[in-house]
């Protein structure tokens, strides 16, 4: 049987740019599994695919706009979100989602990610965090573990990493989930949840790249990073973001946040309703 | 503020120059603002932030001016007429995305209110400075539109202009003026809203599962689907194919696309190009200016003729593309030609080049004070001695 007849038989092949493939990820990446699960996120809620906007940045893990069989644009580095805010903001009807990597999110793009989560725009940010910046060649990047060996960090590395889930919590994001690739199921959900709230939600997605950083940091194959991620893993929803922390010793997963709080959007267009309103009684008068 | 009380404004008004970019933008249709306060741009973004809301439209003010170009060209993919507002270092911050949009091609509007540079310079005067850079800012090769406005009466009718450029050719078009224009008050008159031509995007015909994002019609412009009609399209900054498929290592789409981009500017150039010319027929002395220096240009020509002197004035309403094939027939007729500039001379390169072996002279100013018509007029008298 030929690649190509599997990949048509898949279930979510539909939403699979399929004639984009062979896709330019490594063997063992996480990027894969994250797509999947959104992939499966968007079967189960059986949204509107037209309606469907997929935005990302540069970066290995910016390459799924590409892959999605929905409208979707490839930003410059970082400029994802503000890309994303003018599409929702012009367009309401559009769910509009983020998918893009921790160095392109919170490095370059970082000032974006806590303004939109400030403002509460209404679009979802998924994160692959894979520690470093795959597309470049391994270099230490915002999430990079202390003491953790990339390209550029030929001594380990000296910077306190974020925190992502804490950063995102802090700057007003409504919805605030973290999983690693192991745990599809509710990552899935989290996606899925994600999707469904009105606001500003992210989900960090942990997630191996064998070829480069877990190379450098002898992490051992992509099988066994899988194994190390259950091991370490532990669930404590609502869990104060802060306290969520990720060390060799543990990766604390789960929902941090799950808050109600008007999004951008809303008060945008109640204020337009009004201004437009009192503009009307001008014009009659 | 003055009395308004219909979705676009008509009729006689008076209004800085700001404020009347803001309201042709209104009445082109713009529908998203999304910007970063600076000086002296900043009241377009204020009457952008008033006025919106009553016409249906979108305001964000963006976090710096990366976002507030990047949210334009996401407003713009889903149709809406979007554009931001700046100045000389908001300006440099756009320089990225600025390529995003000319690869992507997506029809927008940039304005920039020139101040004097470099860095933060003098924030509050005016410039010609960054001529240059509105050419050549973005990285990689491409062309682009830029206008030059020298009224306030220019800056409603050609910010409208600006639009429609931006919409028939898919590309950010630059509204170019400088602080004068900017901040200064003149009547404006704006005609009722039918007799406004209005230009939009041309929509693909083809079905969903037949469309090319960026197949190029005949005037090598691709036909744009909107996100959210159902086209499912992907576009990126990398180079892509005709589907919207990125080729990053194919030197025949590199040279396919970056020459159709840069192309679709060329060979339209006669379409785009706009210029004024005054007593330029028997003229000596050319003098070629542009935004507020054409004021003074204008009045020193007039002031040489009344001395018998057979001056000419070629004003360039459109700065890129550059009118080079008229500026080289000029060239041809005069003995000399005279680019007063504020800045320390940058588009006098591009008239050198046109001009070959003619004689062309730089009367540069730097600061508050723009050039006045004497100064022009002794500098036409001493290149005719
Ligand atoms: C302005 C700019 N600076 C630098 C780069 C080079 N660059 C491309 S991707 C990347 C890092 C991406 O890292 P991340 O977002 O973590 O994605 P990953 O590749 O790890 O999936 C960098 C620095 C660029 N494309 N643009
Ligand atoms: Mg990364």
């Amino acid at each position: 049987m030929k690649e190509s007849d599997l990949m048509l038989r898949h279930p979510l092949a539909a939403y699979l740019r399929q004639e984009r493939m062979p896709h330019i990820w490594c063997e063992g990446c996480g990027n894969g599994v994250l797509l999947n699960s959104f992939f499966e996120a968007l079967d189960k809620l059986k949204l509107d695919l037209d309606k469907v906007v997929v935005v990302s940045g540069i970066g290995c893990i910016g390459r799924a706009a590409g892959y999605v069989n929905v409208d979707s644009f490839h930003t410059t580095h970082g400029r994802a979100i503000p890309f994303a805010t003018g599409v929702k903001l012009a367009n309401p009807e559009l769910e509009v989602v983020v998918i893009s990597g921790d160095g392109d999110l919170f490095a370059i793009g970082g000032n974006h990610f806590i303004h939109a989560a400030r403002r509460n725009v209404d679009i979802k940010v998924i994160c692959a965090n894979n520690f470093n910046y795959g597309m470049t060649g391994g270099q230490y990047g915002p999430t990079t573990p202390l003491g953790s060996w990339t390209t550029t960090t030929p001594y380990g590395s000296i910077e306190h990493p974020f925190n992502l889930v804490h950063l995102a919590a802090a700057s007003g994001a409504v919805y605030v989930a973290r999983w690693t690739t192991l745990q599809v199921r509710k990552l899935t959900d989290s996606i899925k949840k994600a999707l469904g709230k009105e606001g500003f939600s992210f989900v960090e997605v942990i997630s191996p790249c064998p070829e480069i950083y877990d190379r450098y940091n002898k992490l051992g194959t992509a099988v066994e990073v899988m194994k190390w991620f259950k091991l370490i893993s532990q669930t404590q929803h609502g869990c104060t973001p802060e306290n969520a922390e990720i060390s060799k010793r543990q990766i604390i997963i789960g929902e941090f946040v799950d808050i109600k709080k008007p999004s951008y959007g809303r008060l945008l267009r109640e204020m337009t309703t009004r201004v437009k309103e009192s503009f009307q009684e001008k014009k009659a008068k | 503020m003055e009395k308004r009380n219909k979705t676009t404004l008509s009729g006689k008004h008076f209004l800085s120059g700001d404020l009347a970019c803001a309201e042709g933008a209104i009445a082109a249709g713009c529908r998203f603002f999304g910007g970063y306060p600076i000086t002296p741009a900043t009241e377009i973004a204020e009457r952008m932030a008033r006025r919106l809301p009553e016409v249906d439209g979108v305001y964000i003010q963006m976090e710096d001016e990366i976002g507030s170009i990047a949210a334009v060209i996401g407003a713009s993919y889903t149709g809406k007429k979007a554009m931001t507002a700046t100045s000389g270092p908001g300006f440099s911050l756009m320089q990225e995305n600025i390529g995003l949009a000319v690869m992507t091609e997506a029809p927008l509007v940039i304005v920039n209110i020139m101040r004097g540079g470099p860095s933060t310079g003098q924030p509050t005067m005016p410039g010609q400075q960054d001529v240059m850079q509105a050419r050549w800012g973005s990285h990689g090769d491409y062309e682009i539109i830029a206008i030059a406005p020298s009224s306030v009466q220019e800056m409603f009718d050609l910010t409208i202009e600006c639009f429609n450029l931006a919409e028939t050719y898919r590309v950010p078009v630059l509204l170019l003026a400088d602080e004068i224009i900017g901040h200064m008050w003149e009547k404006v008159e704006i005609p009722p809203r039918e007799e406004i031509t209005i230009i939009n995007r041309k929509k693909p015909k083809a079905q969903p599962k037949e469309y090319k994002p960026f197949k190029p019609a005949k005037n090598l412009v691709p036909p744009m689907a909107c996100f959210g009609e159902g086209y499912r399209f992907h576009a990126t900054g990398l180079t892509h194919d005709e589907d919207g498929k990125p080729q990053t290592v194919s030197v025949e789409e590199q040279n396919k696309l970056v020459k159709r981009l840069c192309d679709k500017i060329r060979k339209n150039a006669e379409d785009i190009i706009k210029v004024e010319e005054v007593t330029l027929e028997d003229a000596e002395v050319a003098v070629i200016a542009y935004g507020i220096t054409s004021r003074a240009a204008l009045s020193a020509v007039r002031k040489a003729r009344k001395k018998k002197i057979k001056a000419g004035l070629l004003r360039l309403i459109t700065i890129w593309p550059f009118p080079g094939k008229l500026v080289a027939e000029i060239a041809g007729k005069v003995k000399a030609i005279i680019v007063p500039e504020m800045n320390y001379g940058q588009l006098v390169r591009e008239v050198e080049r046109a001009a070959k072996t003619t004689p062309v002279f730089l009367l540069s100013k730097l600061g508050e004070e723009p050039h006045r018509p004497a100064e022009i007029v002794s500098a036409i008298e001493e290149v005719l001695k």
